[in-house]
């Protein structure tokens, strides 16, 4: 047990644990972690991780399809999955005496999942079905768009949905490929926080998951995205009476020491961002971009994004146009902000109210159980649980110098990508 | 199975909110206040609702009691919008309104340190709003983006035909948010006067939950709510009874360039003072919800793989909500989804519930009981439940007994009450029915 209150070993098999005892309510948060996401994935099999998220719900010989979501809630719990470009997560919140369920079946499904033909036939029309939803929306259809546009070799170009011609050719020797190289202890952190003794609960956990054979995984190399010479554009029409602005820049890894000083950039210009993974953010109506966009009557909203990520990946600014307004009029503001920004030097003040803000946020997220447990699984995908622990202390470093030195290096045309979605025009028929 | 039978026996109920740990007194202007300290806890969430919503707008002005939420936090007699939000931003906290048919909600959350602080500004913001002409003019032009961007949503869109023709010349068949062409018939004579008749201490309830001492935010709420009077409030008009649903009643909306469809079937449901309204929960839970979307998501997405998500719901306020199932396919699917879940409902009101489901079922809602209670917000929630539908301050800690009590003949005659696959509202949204291959 680290001086943090958390227990972190690593099993024979390679399998790393991660335990903190939080005592303030009877319930277990337990999270298994698998370094596999979109960011894995070749043209031919995008959306290959999700889809294998999918089916590790058909079943085990142990536990028959249509079971498992059973025993879960029998047991007063909650479970889901999700898929990420760099990780698979799946976690079961529980009453802290069933901690024992989430490890049988965990570790059971970690190498006995069926991927029945018939199972991968019925669940390929609605991972189909789940896309389509997506294209529903402008928004899904502008951030595909200039995704794959900022990533031409990189594989953050597609989307974790994956596209649709291979989400109609992927075959279920792919799905059980992909499955059985990457669903291996070496591969996995099981993270778990909650109302329990981290010694007895280690036993089990070796109990569960100490025969579990290991095995290697297929290097994955990612290939590395080129610099960027010049701005690039995007226009993405369709149905609908409102346009959407999506700016985006390549942004530095989750690990480097960059990102930290350019998410209180980003705190800046379109509001705090949340560390909560289950919600629990705050307004942004005093972000330098609401007030020049939003109370320039120019836009409905504004928001920006910095996901952590193992290779460098995207920070975006995007805003929902008013309908009496013009995209390239959003644009040209969010530009002269960036221009202040880049000229003028922040008042530490500003700075001071960012990592304020930064902090009660993550004091909110420190009562969650499965707050705390998301964080100690989710820092080992990009960096490591450090990266968690020391946060607050490196946020509160961050000075205005850093602030201008990042908008400096990142916040350049040279290195973004404008996508503008422009509707067609709405007609209602009922 | 037999082993979670008892399940709830495990529970130490002593644990959940109960008379000896909430704290609750009424306030002689009609404040109810509700209190549950929790000193793990550096934060406190404030949360409440007030008697009286949306019910008392006219049609034609459909948004107006949401807009007049909307305009609070825009500026007050002695508050401009920006000083308001950087109180609040500038310390991580937040507090936001929202409306419903029969209430107005609102929620705060800080540092407990700074609960005078919210507490102040809230009394503020609902006591002094300035409703500023330049700030209507603006939250104007962002609800009209905001429904422009929701009618071009499948589910939203379904959902509002579904209420449309479940609710005719009722309340509830009109969204709370409005439409474009009614939002653009509210001004701010019409808000001031919705304010003045609705917002007001009678039949306020506040909940304070967190790392905060229950005496000292009791002192807190009288001196900065205790003051409060306003002579114009006035009371909820009553709602007006319902025509009975008969036949199968199917409309279909098109919206051009769309690829999947929502669908949107069922018909009223009870409201939670409705006896068996816990029966319905339950069994509502068997239909649509346990596991993976409970009997309807096993047939429509997990047996016929059509959709992504298939699974029903149940509204259960304080009137009569919808029960309703909900599914979001490809256009070719759409009459088979519809077959499929009108045979699921037509067993389960034939033949109602299993004994293995709805024990499973009791276990889940006694079970998962302690990690509703986990947050501060989630033990906010629940006093705010117990307290607007007046079900004692030992709710929970009776529940496990009360969700064990229930049996299949209950579950059964609630479904029978209230489901019909032959009577029943059926509301199509997306790019245009296309001609089924199954």
């Amino acid at each position: 047990m680290g001086e943090n209150g958390v227990l972190q070993t690593r099993l024979r098999n390679g399998l790393r644990v991660h335990l903190k005892e939080i005592h303030t309510a009877p319930v277990i948060s337990c999270w298994i972690w698998y370094r596999v996401g979109s960011r894995n994935e070749r043209p031919g099999v995008t959306g290959i991780s999700h889809w294998v998220e999918h089916m590790q719900f058909k079943g085990t010989p142990r536990f028959p399809a249509g079971t498992l979501d059973r025993t879960i809630n029998r047991d007063g719990g909650i479970w889901n999955a999700m898929t990420w470009l760099d990780w698979t997560a799946y976690y079961e919140t529980l009453p802290a005496d069933k901690v024992n369920l989430a490890l049988e079946l965990e570790s059971d499904r970690m190498v006995n999942c069926l991927y029945e033909p018939k199972e991968v036939e019925s669940e390929r029309t609605v991972i189909i079905s789940e896309r389509e939803g997506h294209e529903n929306e402008p928004t899904f259809r502008l951030a595909e768009e200039v995704q794959g546009t900022a990533f031409r070799v990189h594989s953050y170009h597609h989307e974790v949905i994956g596209d649709i011609s291979d989400l109609r050719s992927i075959s279920r020797d792919d799905l059980y490929q992909h499955y059985r190289n990457y669903y291996t202890p070496s591969n996995a952190v099981l993270a778990i926080a909650g109302d329990f003794r981290s010694s007895t609960l280690l036993k089990r956990i070796r109990e569960y998951y100490g025969g579990v054979p290991t095995s290697d995984i297929i290097d994955f190399e990612s290939r590395v995205e080129p610099q960027q010479f010049g701005e690039k554009r995007v226009l993405v029409e369709g149905p609908g009476e409102t346009p959407f602005v999506e700016i985006t820049y390549h942004s530095p890894a989750g690990s480097h020491p960059d990102f930290l000083p350019l998410s209180i950039l980003d705190s800046l210009l379109s509001g705090a961002s949340s560390l909560n993974f289950f919600g629990g953010g705050i307004s942004n109506k005093t972000s330098r971009l609401y007030r020049e966009l939003v109370e320039g009557d120019l836009a409905a909203a504004v928001s920006g994004s910095l996901p952590a990520s193992i290779d460098p990946f995207m920070y975006s600014i995007r805003a929902t146009v008013r309908s009496d307004s013009e995209p390239d009029r959003v644009v040209d503001v969010i530009d002269q902000e960036i221009e202040k920004l880049l000229q003028e030097k922040v008042q530490e003040a500003e700075v001071s109210k960012a990592i304020k803000q930064a902090r009660a946020l993550f004091a909110y997220g420190s009562e969650s159980i499965s707050n705390q447990a998301f964080w100690l699984g989710c820092s080992e995908m990009f960096a490591s649980y450090e990266w968690f622990e020391t946060y607050l202390d490196r946020i509160s470093e961050i000075t205005s110098e850093r602030i201008l030195e990042v908008a400096r290096s990142y916040l350049t045309p040279q290195n973004r990508t404008v996508g503008i979605y422009r509707p067609r025009g709405g007609t209602f028929n009922g | 199975m037999a082993k979670s039978k008892h399940a709830h026996k495990k529970l130490d109920v002593s644990s959940f909110p109960g008379p000896e740990t909430v704290h609750r007194h009424e306030l002689e202007n009609g404040i109810t206040f509700l209190a549950r300290e929790n000193f793990s806890s550096p934060s406190v969430v404030i949360s409440g609702f007030q008697e009286g919503g949306s019910l008392a707008e006219p049609p034609d002005q459909a948004g107006l009691a949401g807009f007049m939420m909307s305009m609070l936090m825009r500026g007050t007699k002695t508050r401009s919008f920006q000083e308001i939000y950087e109180s609040i931003e500038s310390i991580g906290a937040s507090l936001r309104f929202g409306m419903g048919k029969h209430n107005y909600s609102f929620f705060a959350k800080g540092l407990a340190e700074d609960l005078d602080h919210l507490l102040e500004l809230l009394s503020d913001v609902l006591r002094n709003p300035s409703f500023p002409k330049g700030q209507f003019d603006r939250v104007m032009a962002e609800k009209v983006t905001s429904l422009a961007i929701r009618d071009q949503n499948t589910g939203a869109r379904a959902n509002l035909r579904f209420n449309a023709m479940t609710y005719p010349d009722h309340p509830y068949s009109s969204p709370t948010s409005g439409y474009q062409e009614t939002i653009r018939n509210i001004d701010l004579k019409k808000i001031r006067t919705y304010h003045r008749n609705l917002i007001g201490p009678k039949d306020f309830v506040i909940s304070i939950v967190g790392g905060v001492n229950a005496d000292s935010a009791l002192e807190s709420v009288r001196r900065f709510l205790g003051g409060w009077t306003n002579s114009q409030q006035t009371t909820q008009p009553e709602l007006p009874s319902l025509t009975p649903i008969k036949g199968l009643k199917r409309e279909s909306i098109t919206l051009d360039g769309k690829i999947q469809s929502d669908v949107v079937l069922g018909g009223v449901g009870p409201s939670r003072y409705h006896p068996e309204y816990l029966a319905a929960a339950l069994g509502n839970n068997i239909l649509g919800r346990f596991g993976m979307y409970g009997r309807i998501g096993s047939q429509v997405r997990e047996a016929a793989g059509l959709a992504y998500y298939a699974a029903s719901s149940l509204a259960g306020g304080p009137g009569p909500g919808a029960w309703k199932a909900i599914a979001g396919v490809n256009p070719v699917n759409i009459d088979r989804a519809i077959d499929l879940i009108r045979d699921e409902i037509r067993k389960f009101i034939t033949d109602g519930v299993t004994q293995e489901e709805l024990t499973d079922n009791q276990a889940y809602f006694i079970g998962s009981l302690p990690l509703q209670l986990e947050s501060n917000e989630g033990v906010s929630g629940g006093l705010i439940h117990v307290e607007r539908y007046g079900l004692g301050l030992d709710y929970y800690q009776r529940y496990p007994e009360i969700i064990s009590s229930i049996s299949r003949e209950q579950v059964l005659e609630v479904a029978k009450e209230f489901l019909s696959p032959d009577d029943m509202v059926v509301a199509i949204a997306g790019p245009g029915e296309i001609e089924g291959d199954a």
